[in-house]
């Protein structure tokens, strides 16, 4: 119903500025279990509540205890006495009519004997105040079944949180400050020509202030390369030499003084950036080298097929770079030719996305998989953010409390009489 | 020196009941009346068994970790529930958060201040709201909800601007603690507290100073601070942590725009007040029909430039500069925040020495550092700011820079000074009349107006409750 989806975008309005509409997708289709719904776990679930968690389960064999209701704002004392997941699923329930709430009467412990498959269906379990016993019997079930969990534990103003997922990728980071893309090391040939099409010495005064700081960089690059064994700024001094040649471009006025031109401001201040090579993240190369990227099944998912296909495309069309991002920041320089420089790396962004699509394709055909499963609209996004692709893997609980694994030698360190610490049993 | 040492146990005189030395021999009594309590006799018929436990295990019992002069009793649980006095400034995103967190901490006595009313946005994270209260009074809902699902607790709202309560009304507080949305507010009531300080022979009288614990939250952001006024760091003292709002120049929004921001700003700064669509009414940004006015002329003129990239939402985000918001970043601050309420209000642990910066955009990232008063800050070192200007500037200069500079970041100064005795407004903005009658001499120089090396000026903004004094130096 329109009303219904344009009344959730204004509920909604101000976190789908940060995660935007996949992000609510993906929080819609999800579908979480709390155990133990004490003070923590409410806390958690209200969370994920308001901004439209698809559904929750809670599992709490608990009654509600005086002391429940007295620190927990999802308990009321009516709910004294009642089993904890009932009386707090109302109380979160209430909280948003989006949501689908749900409650299991029952111990971890006593589904884990009889229906450990209970725990298969969610996106992700919370366990709230779980003895270590139910954490690491618990554990091993979840990672079996590829569910991440996430342990917590509260106790006065001590707070601890262990997550457990085995892979969990994300292709919008939604970075923060990230660096531009704008292949000022490496101009690709429809760059090179745009390039060519400026002449900073003919132009007049008002096109001359307003070029694009890129332009002009490039442009003194060029010159530097070719009086410089093709070597670019590498050091301080020569940056600064560099920044200095830029200045002199500047235009000057009839009395000799400089006149006011932004965009050599802009230039100049971008040097430092601008000369930055182009080069894949370290991240991402290690994501190159790994055991998923290089083994494509017809199980592997639709991230590391893309993955597999935008490294085809570095080591092959790319020439060592991943593909053009295709958007540029702002800055001084008339309308026209602000969105003229833009183009060329949107167009060339297009043509690098176009490139990965067949890989993709090769890649899925060589599985035995339709093209069609992965959409170009997918591709295209996954280029887009291909410097930010990020994948978390922790170890499973099992492998923490394993004796092979601890580390023996920094702990057997800490046992020498100079060193006095307290610990405390909690 | 560590500035909360035991002296931090008394803080309201009048109001002493609160643990301190002298309390120690009526412990014997109070476990005695322990009994009283758990009946329910001392708590207004708003006890159950056990209520208070979580509470307890904190007030009542010693540990490793406690503040070194805290001894337990039952006198402080006592303190939060009967007497301690906690203000709340907003309602939205931190407060109600705040709020709840208070309350089930054991404090009652708590007041709240907000100016808004309930919109369909704020429903994502201010959770004591519904989507039958949009349009009601934030403080008003928020104060209903709370004394509801936390018996005993006594929430009182105030549906007005912190600007419209004097010196008499944060007196009566304990604590202060703000989850605001604005610079300016925050200076305001950060020179409110300044000005309630007492000075004996230059000495700092601890009873005069309320803290002020301050948390803000942007998206995966947030940071919480503790501010013991005429003590620590202020807010004036890190404005610099602030950064001045970017706004796009204006040659780009009136001749050569590129991005779609250009285009909104376009049409709300240039087109509606010359287009007045509906009528002589200022642009509204919660008004759907006005955004939708923007958003259409922005597209026309995206059209016409060849930029892409408008949408309803970008346009009001620019319009109403949106910052986004969750819930789970206010929940985080909140909590921080209303512990160190806590552990000021009950003296048990050490608080926060000062400020908290958290972010989880990638992974989790917090840290806490200890920010440092600045020597000559104009809301709280009281030394009168010192500027230099020669005397051929003109007043215009002076104005600029009170705006500009970024460590003063004033909205709309107001000067006046004295000369022969008498007191002359040199500049004053906010009324009309004053403002057109003493436009003229922002284009006089300082020498013109009559102003000597040396001269006094007072200066008055909305960023401070006081005047600001500062001494005009002349240059060569």
């Amino acid at each position: 119903m329109a009303a219904t989806k344009d009344s959730k975008e204004q509920k909604y309005d101000r976190q789908l500025r940060l995660w935007g509409d996949h992000g609510q997708e993906a929080l819609e289709n999800a579908h979480v279990c709390l155990i133990n719904a004490t003070a923590t776990g409410t806390e958690i679930l209200k969370n994920l509540v308001l901004p439209g968690i698809g559904a929750f389960t809670i599992v709490d064999g608990h009654i509600v205890s005086g002391e429940d209701a007295g620190n927990n704002f999802f308990l009321s004392s009516d709910s004294i006495g009642k089993n904890r997941a009932q009386a707090a699923t109302e109380l979160l329930q209430e909280l948003n009519s989006d949501v689908s709430g749900n409650f299991v009467e029952e111990s971890p412990d006593k589904l884990l004997d009889n229906d450990p498959e209970f725990f298969h269906r969610f996106t992700i379990v919370i366990g709230v105040q779980l003895p270590e016993s139910t954490c690491l019997r618990l554990g091993m079930v979840l990672w079996s079944a590829s569910v991440p969990f996430l342990i917590c534990k509260a106790y006065g103003l001590i707070g601890y949180m262990r997550l457990m997922v085995q892979e969990h990728t994300v292709i919008e980071s939604h970075p923060d400050n990230a660096l531009e893309d704008l292949r000022l090391d490496r101009p690709f040939d429809e760059f090179k020509s745009h390039i060519k099409s400026y002449n900073l010495s003919i132009m007049d005064k008002k096109d001359h202030s307003h070029t694009p700081w890129v332009i002009i960089v490039a442009k003194y690059l060029e010159r530097w390369l070719s009086e410089h064994d093709g070597q670019p700024p590498k050091n301080y001094k020569e940056k600064e030499a560099f920044r200095q040649i830029i200045r002199e471009g500047i235009l000057k006025n009839e009395n000799g003084g400089l006149e006011d031109e932004e965009n050599f401001e802009e230039a100049i201040k971008n040097v430092n950036t601008a000369l930055n090579p182009t080069k894949v993240p370290t991240s991402v190369e290690d994501l190159f080298n790994s055991e998923q990227c290089n083994n494509i099944t017809a199980q592997s998912s639709s991230f590391w097929v893309m993955l597999r296909a935008v490294k085809e495309f570095v080591y092959n069309e790319g020439s060592g770079s991943l593909p053009v991002r295709g958007s540029i920041p702002d800055m001084i320089a008339d309308s026209q030719k602000f969105i003229n420089l833009q183009n060329v790396y949107r167009e060339k962004a297009m043509q690098d996305a176009a490139a990965v699509s067949k890989h993709v394709e090769s890649l899925l055909q060589s599985v035995g998989k339709p093209p069609e499963s992965i959409s170009e609209k997918d591709i295209k996004l996954f280029c887009k953010n291909s410097s930010f692709l990020r994948v978390v893997r922790c170890r499973s609980l099992a492998e923490e409390y394993s004796v092979d694994s601890i580390n023996k030698d920094e702990i057997s360190g800490l046992d020498c009489c100079c060193f006095r610490f307290f610990s405390y049993l909690i | 020196m560590c500035p909360f040492n035991s002296k931090w146990d008394i803080l309201k005189p009048e109001n002493h009941c609160f643990p301190s030395r002298e309390k120690k021999r009526r412990r014997i009594e109070d476990l005695t009346e322990k009994m009283a309590v758990e009946s329910g006799h001392r708590d207004g018929g708003c006890y159950w068994e056990g209520r208070w436990n979580h509470v307890r295990k904190f007030l009542e019992r010693p540990g490793p970790f406690t503040h070194p002069d805290f001894e337990p009793s039952t006198e402080s649980l006592q303190f939060l529930l009967e007497t301690c006095k906690i203000l709340v400034i907003g309602a939205g995103g931190l407060g109600c958060e705040l709020l709840k967190n208070l309350a089930l901490s054991g404090f009652r006595l708590i007041h709240v201040v907000d100016m808004d009313t309930i919109d369909v946005s704020n429903l994502n994270r201010q959770f004591l709201f519904r989507p039958k209260d949009v349009g009601r009074p934030k403080a008003e809902v928020a104060a209903d909800f709370i004394n509801r699902r936390i018996p005993g607790c006594k929430v009182v709202p105030h549906f007005k601007k912190i600007q419209d309560f004097d010196e008499s009304f944060y007196r009566q507080f304990h604590i202060i603690v703000c989850g605001l949305d604005s610079i300016v507010a925050r200076r305001w009531i950060n020179g409110m507290l300044i000005s309630l300080l007492g000075y004996e022979d230059g000495v700092l009288d601890p009873s005069s100073i309320i803290p002020l614990i301050d948390g803000g939250t942007e998206g995966f952001k947030g940071n919480a601070r503790v501010i013991l006024p005429g003590m620590t760091a202020c807010i004036d003292c890190t404005l610099e942590l602030y950064p001045p709002q970017i706004n796009f120049p204006m040659c780009t929004i009136a001749s050569m725009p590129r991005l779609p921001e250009h285009c909104v700003e376009y049409a709300r700064i240039l087109q509606w007040p010359k287009e007045q669509p509906f009528g002589d009414t200022s642009l509204d940004g919660d008004n759907p029909e006005h955004i939708q006015w923007v958003f259409e002329r922005s597209q026309e003129r995206a059209a016409e430039f060849h930029i892409t990239g408008i949408t309803y939402r970008l346009t009001q985000g620019v319009v109403k500069r949106i910052i986004p918001a969750v819930a789970s970043t206010n929940a985080v601050i909140a909590a921080a925040c209303a512990t160190e309420v806590f552990k000021i209000a009950t003296s048990a642990y050490i608080p926060l020495n000062n400020y908290l910066v958290f972010n989880d955009v990638d992974g989790l990232y917090t840290y806490t550092f200890e920010a440092e008063r600045k020597e000559n800050c104009t809301a709280c070192s009281q030394v009168p700011q010192d500027l230099q200007f020669p005397p051929s500037a003109k007043l215009q200069e002076v104005l600029e820079y009170l705006t500009e500079n970024a460590s003063l970041q004033m909205k709309s100064p107001a000067i006046t000074t004295t000369l022969e005795g008498k007191n002359k407004t040199l500049y004053l903005q906010s009324v009309k009349s004053i403002e057109e009658r003493t436009r003229p001499n922002l284009c006089k120089t300082l020498k013109e107006l009559g102003l000597s090396d040396g001269q006094e000026i007072a200066v008055a903004d909305v960023t401070t409750p006081q005047t600001v004094l500062f001494k005009i130096n002349f240059t060569a």
